[in-house]
């Protein structure tokens, strides 16, 4: 049997198929295979005519602002709901389609989330540790997986990384900053070199300068207590990327603590938090960060000793 | 009572019947943490083999706390009717989950039940269940409960409107409020998480929760979720509350770490019953969630599905009007993905209601756990199927505030549409009335226009 034998006893087929729809389904029903078959003709001539247009793009649905977006169909007060909208940033006035979501909302919460879920699971890039000078150290997680799952091993070192640290920062630094990718490495990538610079700055005007800068992949926040314990430093600083939302992905925190070490309470930490673009900007939180470190050294204490 | 078993030739000797009831678990990153999980596929099942042959005497026996060191093993002990637990002892895990799935045995049979056995019983047959046993058994089982209306109903699935806010603005507040009324949710509950914990901010949000309720005469309960004593004191300053809330742990040492004990607990309830504003008899809310008691260190070397099932036992001594599990919000440490979010949706919701109490689930993940929106929606379609009593209700699934997402205001109702489902009764013909559902409960062209309320 050749190909076109075949074809046509396929063709044969369904024509057989199709004729007998209609007593399947019932008496009662009577389906006309004529018009099917002259749309699926149309459908082909269509297929032949489709041209694709090298100019065009489709508008980036993530610069809509949700805040003034508004799709309910036939609302009875169009601008009283704008102006409630205004007062939260939940996703309101969205409309539906059925019981469900219009396309294009579904479409934004899937691409925050996508942006979410690519903070957590892409890695801090080689060329900007490399970039920025920092050196590399990993705490004891093998993987992003064994990361996500051991808060107990995001906090420690092995005994090579722990030298590397010791070579890098001295016996007793005054004060050290490290770079911790978290929970984010957008939030890293995005903050970190305006951070670094402005926190520099300010340590400067009191006369102190900082080690080489450590950058530790797959790190939880008690991975300075570790640091803390072999450098003896008197207060570190650590950059870390928080766990993202949907509102923005690049958020970071600063988690200041004087003498850390292993079983610090975590009250005993200062945080300054949702360091991003619409939070507190990266250069604002490298000048209070700096404040808070010479705070730390003349007070000999961090976190709620602070107060 | 044998705790040793050969599979495949292999024999398996486990030491106590506490590490045959972790090892028997289905696979959970927390199990792991905790150092307590099945090393390998086989030894999972092999634990699972040697269970199924334990008697319900022996898991009453061997409470997960001992009694003398936990008053939740003692409020679960104490609360066994004897007479009940005396037809039960003998039979064996296995005897025990094949009679629950038995065509013969009815909802009324199981409720009665549930009266004669501990949280450890319940753990254990539930282990022994595949996805589709614990929905088929949990089907089977319809719980109700009164506060101002009745929730559990057959014929029904509520919601909990949850407007949370980040920054508990009372007009951002009541926008996502009016909304999620013209979806239909909020029957279960209307019901704020605040970021600000101070009494003066639980009494403002409770006092624009009555407003709304008395000025378009909405049959549901209200509650903010503030920490147990803070509602407490709303109450005693003249908040109009119905409910009170509060999440609890499987051990008296993981409650501690939420800062309250059972007495707390009673006297909230007393408190509530006697100057709250609900009819009541059931004014209790409690949330839950495999993992919590490992993140506090008050795991006691249990593993989190026991100890779960003994979060529910201590629920029911207070008569809850409804307790959800929270089941994704806790990370992938505890549950990794997807898959283990959905077989512990299954398993909380099975567990109680074989505890005899009205549960709902908060289908959710949060952004660092390999889930997305679609994996709630499968879990919300399973529990729905299982009979399950509420689902919390968000803008399009998206907490601003808690920062992670879970079932938004249009997946109730698409469930409600998709499986012939309405509100409460009263909640459902004012929906009608309000002309944001029709008969059948399905929306209208009026559905998700706040400015309608304004």
């Amino acid at each position: 049997m050749n190909e076109q034998d075949l074809r046509k006893m396929v063709e044969q087929l369904v024509e057989q198929m199709i004729s007998k729809e209609p007593s399947v389904v019932g008496s009662d029903v009577t389906i006309s295979t004529t018009p099917a078959a002259s749309t699926v003709k149309a459908a082909s001539n269509e297929t032949k005519t489709t041209t694709i247009d090298p100019n065009g793009c489709i508008p980036d649905i993530t610069k809509i602002d949700i805040k003034k977006q508004f799709l309910v169909e036939h609302a009875k007060d169009k601008e009283g709901y704008l102006a409630m909208k205004a007062k939260t940033p939940a996703r309101l006035g969205v409309g539906k389609a059925g019981a469900r979501y219009k396309t294009i909302t579904m479409l934004r919460v899937r691409a925050d989330h996508a942006a979410a879920q690519d903070a957590v699971f892409n890695d801090v890039s080689e060329e900007f540790i490399k970039k920025n000078n920092f050196v590399f150290v990993k705490t004891l997680c093998k993987d992003k997986d064994e990361y996500l799952t051991r808060p107990d091993l995001g906090r420690r070192f092995g005994p090579e990384e722990l030298e590397i640290i010791k070579k890098t920062c001295g016996n007793n630094p005054k004060v050290l900053l490290v770079v911790g990718d978290g929970l984010s490495s957008s939030a890293i990538e995005a903050n970190v070199e305006n951070a670094i610079p402005a926190i520099k700055q300010g340590l400067q005007m009191h006369g102190i300068t900082v080690p080489d800068i450590l950058f530790v992949k797959y790190a939880r926040v008690g991975a300075m207590d570790a640091i803390g314990e072999v450098t003896g430093a008197d207060v570190i600083c650590m950059l870390v990327g928080e766990r993202p939302g949907l509102v923005t992905a690049e958020s970071m925190s600063a988690y200041i603590a004087y003498k850390p070490k292993h079983g610090l309470p975590e009250a005993k930490r200062t945080v300054i938090s949702n360091i991003h673009k619409g939070g507190t900007t990266a250069v604002e939180a490298g000048a209070h960060a700096a404040e808070l470190i010479k705070t730390m050294l003349d007070k000999k204490a961090s976190g709620i000793d602070l107060k | 009572m044998i705790l040793k078993t050969q599979l495949f030739g292999h024999t398996y000797e486990f030491k106590s019947l506490k590490e045959v009831m972790a090892k028997a678990n289905e696979e959970k990153s927390g199990d792991k943490l905790a150092g307590l999980a099945a090393e390998s596929a086989e030894e999972r099942v092999a634990a699972k083999v040697v269970l199924a042959n334990v008697t319900l005497e022996d898991l009453r026996n061997n409470p997960a706390v001992p009694y003398e060191m936990d008053e939740v093993t003692r409020i679960i002990q104490d609360d066994v009717n004897e007479k009940i637990y005396n037809e039960f002892k003998h039979m064996t895990v296995a005897e025990f989950r094949e009679w629950i799935l038995d065509e013969k045995t009815t909802g009324a049979d199981i409720r009665r039940a549930s009266r004669g056995i501990t949280s450890e019983i319940v753990a254990a047959v539930a282990k022994l269940m595949s996805n589709m046993d614990l929905i088929y058994g949990a089907s089977k089982i319809r719980i109700t409960a009164h506060c101002n209306t009745t929730i559990g109903e057959p014929g029904t699935l509520s919601s909990r409107l949850q407007p949370n806010h980040p920054t508990d603005d009372p007009d951002g507040i009541m926008a996502s409020l009016l909304e999620g009324l013209t979806y239909g949710a909020g029957d279960a509950l209307l019901g704020l998480n605040p970021v600000d914990d101070s009494t003066e901010s639980v009494v403002r949000v409770l006092k624009r929760f009555e407003e709304i309720k008395q000025k378009f005469k909405i049959p549901t309960q209200t509650c903010v979720l503030a920490h147990v004593t803070t509602q407490m004191d709303a109450i005693r300053k003249g908040a109009p509350t119905d409910l009170i809330f509060q999440s609890i742990a499987g051990s008296e040492k993981g409650n501690e770490a939420f800062g309250f004990n059972a007495a707390t607990i009673e006297e909230a309830r007393q408190l509530v019953l006697s100057e709250g504003t609900a009819e009541g008899p059931n004014v209790m809310y409690f949330e839950t969630g495999q993992g919590s008691e490992l993140s506090s260190e008050a795991h006691h070397d249990t593993d989190q599905v026991t100890m779960e099932a003994r979060c529910y036992g201590f629920a029911k001594r207070f008569q809850p009007f409804i307790v959800n599990t929270v089941v994704g919000f806790i990370g992938p440490e505890y549950l990794y993905d997807g898959r283990q979010v959905s077989r512990a949706g299954l398993e909380d919701h099975f567990m109680g209601k074989l505890t005899g109490i009205s549960m709902g689930c908060d289908a959710c993940y949060t952004n660092h756990m390999k889930a997305d929106q679609n994996s709630i929606e499968d879990l919300s379609v399973l529990l729905t199927t299982a009979g399950c009593n509420y689902f919390m209700g968000i803008p399009h699934g998206d907490d601003v505030m808690l920062n992670y997402q879970t079932t938004g205001y249009h997946e109730t109702a698409a469930l409600r549409e998709m499986f012939g489902l309405t509100a409460i009764k009263p909640f459902h013909e004012w929906l009608v009335k309000m002309g944001f559902v029709d008969e059948r409960g399905r929306l209208t062209e009026k559905a998700g226009d706040a400015s309608i309320l304004f």
